[in-house]
């Protein structure tokens, strides 16, 4: 193989060259006899086309290609459309299993969804492997095209060969024998339309707007930004997503910050809109046909920080940071943490009271109030009289033995046991008290425990968040978009004008809106003695090319 | 060098980076769950809680000695059912290296006293209040039970309830 490519006009250009770097000469054997030359890329050598022996250069030669390129585009794509069919498996229920719940709610689509592995798609080892990929192919494909189209477009000469004027769309010939003067003219009206003029052995190039060409790898670059900034994601320490649930007046360490920070639920409260309320009056008519309507979530909260390093269960000590009222999209921000509003609950169970009453004479010997928390055994009551807890199943029910049971720690259904101790009954009576529901298990009883109120709390639900990575992504979008505009809203636009004898050669090359160019061509030309060229791609310049 | 021989070293390099930035996605990603969680091989981490009794405890005191940690709850019945076995082995191995150490979830005194009552435990139980012990642990679900060498070591993780026998092998496992 040969290493470079001596044009006749002295340059030596790299192998692989279609049209000679410097004067333009067509130096590919198979183009030499076509009408029109290939100026995609300046005809310059892209390495991948020419080297192709080792494995590297191969696998380099395979993500170089834009067929391989936009294949990847389409199967990712037509992949990532086709993941959102059904919900990712992070948004179903949390209560279901993946492998029963896509059969169930879609039948045999979702089976087969879920067995394909769709339902994780985002993660899944496939999908990656293409985003890496394709991400490869930007950065290999835009290096092999920019560096060799960087160097041609900087090394072009003002002369050109013959056969490259003639071969370009839009060509003309001019007989005058006033060359000097209507050169000057047209550099003066080419300059004062902005393009720049060099000038070489009396032959003019006027070019404007390269740097449109360069907007693609811009683009590239771009992506590749966003690319990394997703990879650094998994880096620890760069992204946090976790939720916080927390009781009113319950102080919790903050999920994601490994005990640094904890945070204090001071209150909770939902607020709707109320006619009675004369600044929502506006909304009457919504009001009486909606019902309810949800004016704010807010959870008033405390943030603490940890003095001093500590270990894991360690009494700490913590200062007060700050407080704050989350409100939905009024987050609680502070070190690059952000604690969202995100869900709620309320009138959890918080203590329950209850009133030692005689059965039949109704008389009542004080009042206890269980901490559903933190319950006590015994609750003592005036001269004589105290109740023993025997039992507390904060989330009871009935297990398999008809013995009582607690599902959870959380005190949605609470259930107690009772010992009764009063002055005619020293020994105690036993009683089973649940929410609404009584039971005497060893034998009618004299006395009961009679449910006296109950005292709520709300929880709040928060979203913690940290995202180092975001502006990098907003780099890389920024960067994706310049890169853009670069591309669609300037155009790369060349005219050669050269003189050979008594003649005058005028040919114009640009990579996009051939309309514009013959538009700044037309114009220049006007009130001077040259002719419009031709643009030999026009159906009537066409038959013409043919014969 | 020739300009052949830089173009090859050129294009393996980036290959090999960008490779190696897929390797890297690709393992992070399949390792985020893991990550998350405490693994065997780790170092335990240090922690320190009160027991019921009020004596307390810190992991780093008992080097040289293997520990055999459990995180329970008085509603999880699989919890429940080890528990008697764990207190036999206890009683067989406290004396030859082996400390138990069971920490509760966070539940309330009370639960957590019945419960003892209930099972006549004598193994030291502490009520991990604030959380911070679970979290620095990734407890989830439960039960779990890491076993820890007298180096400090986490040798093993199981999760789920254990019969009377495989306590008394993971017992032997940690003997020093």
């Amino acid at each position: 193989m040969k290493e470079v490519v001596n044009c006749v006009c002295g340059h030596v250009n790299p192998h692989g060259t279609i049209l000679c770097e410097s004067c333009g000469r067509v130096l590919d054997e198979t183009q030499k006899d076509s009408k029109m030359i290939d100026m995609r890329y300046e005809g310059s050598a892209r390495r991948s086309q020419t080297y192709n022996k080792s494995i590297i250069d191969k696998i380099w030669n395979f993500f170089s290609s834009v067929k391989v390129g936009v294949s990847l585009i389409v199967i990712l794509l037509i992949a990532s459309s086709v993941g959102t069919i059904f919900p990712q498996e992070q948004y179903i229920p949390p209560t279901e299993l993946p492998e029963v719940f896509y059969e169930k709610e879609y039948g045999f689509s979702g089976k087969l969804y879920y067995l394909l592995g769709f339902h994780n798609l985002y993660s899944s080892w496939w999908y990656l492997i293409c985003i890496a990929m394709l991400g490869t192919s930007l950065l290999i494909a835009s290096i092999d095209r920019v560096v060799p189209l960087y160097r041609s477009l900087k090394k072009q000469k003002v002369s050109r060969h013959d056969g490259f004027l003639k071969k370009q769309r839009i060509f003309g010939i001019t007989k005058t024998d006033q060359q000097d003067i209507e050169f000057a003219e047209l550099k003066k009206i080419l300059e004062s339309r902005r393009y720049k003029i060099k000038e070489e052995n009396g032959n003019l190039l006027a070019e404007k707007g390269r740097f449109a060409r360069w907007g693609p790898y811009v683009n590239h670059a771009g992506l590749i930004i966003v690319l990394i900034a997703g990879m650094l994601r998994f880096l620890p320490g760069m992204y946090v997503d976790e939720v916080l649930w927390l009781r009113e007046g319950e102080t919790k360490g903050i999920p994601g910050t490994d005990g640094r920070y904890a945070l204090k639920n001071n209150q909770f409260k939902v607020e709707i809109y109320d006619k009675k309320n004369k600044e929502d009056q506006t909304f009457n008519a919504a009001i009486d046909k909606v019902g309810t309507i949800v004016k704010n979530y807010q959870a008033d909260v405390t943030l603490y920080e940890k003095e001093g390093n500590t270990l894991p269960g360690e009494e700490a000590k913590f200062k007060k940071v700050k407080d704050h009222s989350i409100k939905v999209n009024n987050p609680l921000k502070h070190d690059h943490y952000a604690l969202y509003q995100v869900d709620f609950k309320l009138d959890e169970l918080s203590e329950m009271s209850f009133n030692l009453m005689n059965k039949n004479t109704k008389e009542t010997f004080g009042m206890i109030t269980i901490s559903l928390d933190d319950p006590k055994t015994m609750y003592k009551l005036k001269d004589g009289y105290s109740v023993e807890l025997l039992s507390y199943f904060p989330d009871f029910e009935f297990d398999e033995n008809q013995e009582p049971v607690t599902k959870s720690p959380i005190p949605n259904n609470p259930a107690f046991i009772f010992n009764m101790k009063t002055p005619d009954k020293p020994e105690g009576e036993v009683s089973f008290v649940a929410i609404q529901q009584t039971l005497e298990p060893l034998g009618e009883n004299t006395y009961k425990m009679a449910f006296a109120g109950v005292d709520t709390r709300n929880v709040t639900a928060l979203t913690v968040r940290k995202d180092l990575t975001l502006w990098i992504f907003f780099l890389g979008g920024a960067i994706f978009m310049i890169g853009v505009i670069q591309g669609a809203y300037w155009n790369h636009r060349r005219i050669w004008i050269q003189r050979k004898d008594g003649e005058i050669w005028l040919a114009g090359h640009t990579n996009k809106n051939w309309h514009g160019l013959k538009r700044d061509i037309s114009m220049t030309l006007e009130g001077t003695n040259i002719d419009e060229p031709e643009d030999q791609l026009e159906p009537k310049n066409l038959g013409e090319l043919e014969k | 060098m020739d300009k052949k021989q830089r173009r090859l070293i050129m294009r393996t390099s980036i290959l090999v980076l960008l490779g190696a930035a897929l390797v890297f996605s690709l393992y992070a990603n399949f390792t985020k769950e893991k990550v998350a969680a405490v693994q065997k091989g780790e170092m335990a981490r240090d922690f320190v809680l009160t027991d019921m009794d009020g004596n307390t405890h810190k992991l780093s005191d008992y080097k040289g000695q293997g520990v055999f940690l459990n995180f329970w709850g008085t509603w999880c019945k699989p919890c429940e059912y080890e528990m008697p076995y764990m207190d036999k082995q206890y009683q067989k191995y406290k004396d030859q290296g082996v400390q138990i150490l069971a920490v509760n979830v966070g539940e309330s005194n009370y639960s957590v006293k019945k419960f003892v009552e209930k099972h006549y435990l004598t193994f030291p139980i502490m009520i991990d209040k604030n959380k911070q012990v679970q979290t620095a642990y990734k407890i989830d679900p439960l039960p779990v039970t890491f076993l820890i060498d007298k180096n400090g070591k986490i040798i093993d993780k199981l999760t789920g309830s254990l019969s009377e026998e495989s306590i008394q092998k993971h017992m032997e496992r940690i003997k020093p």
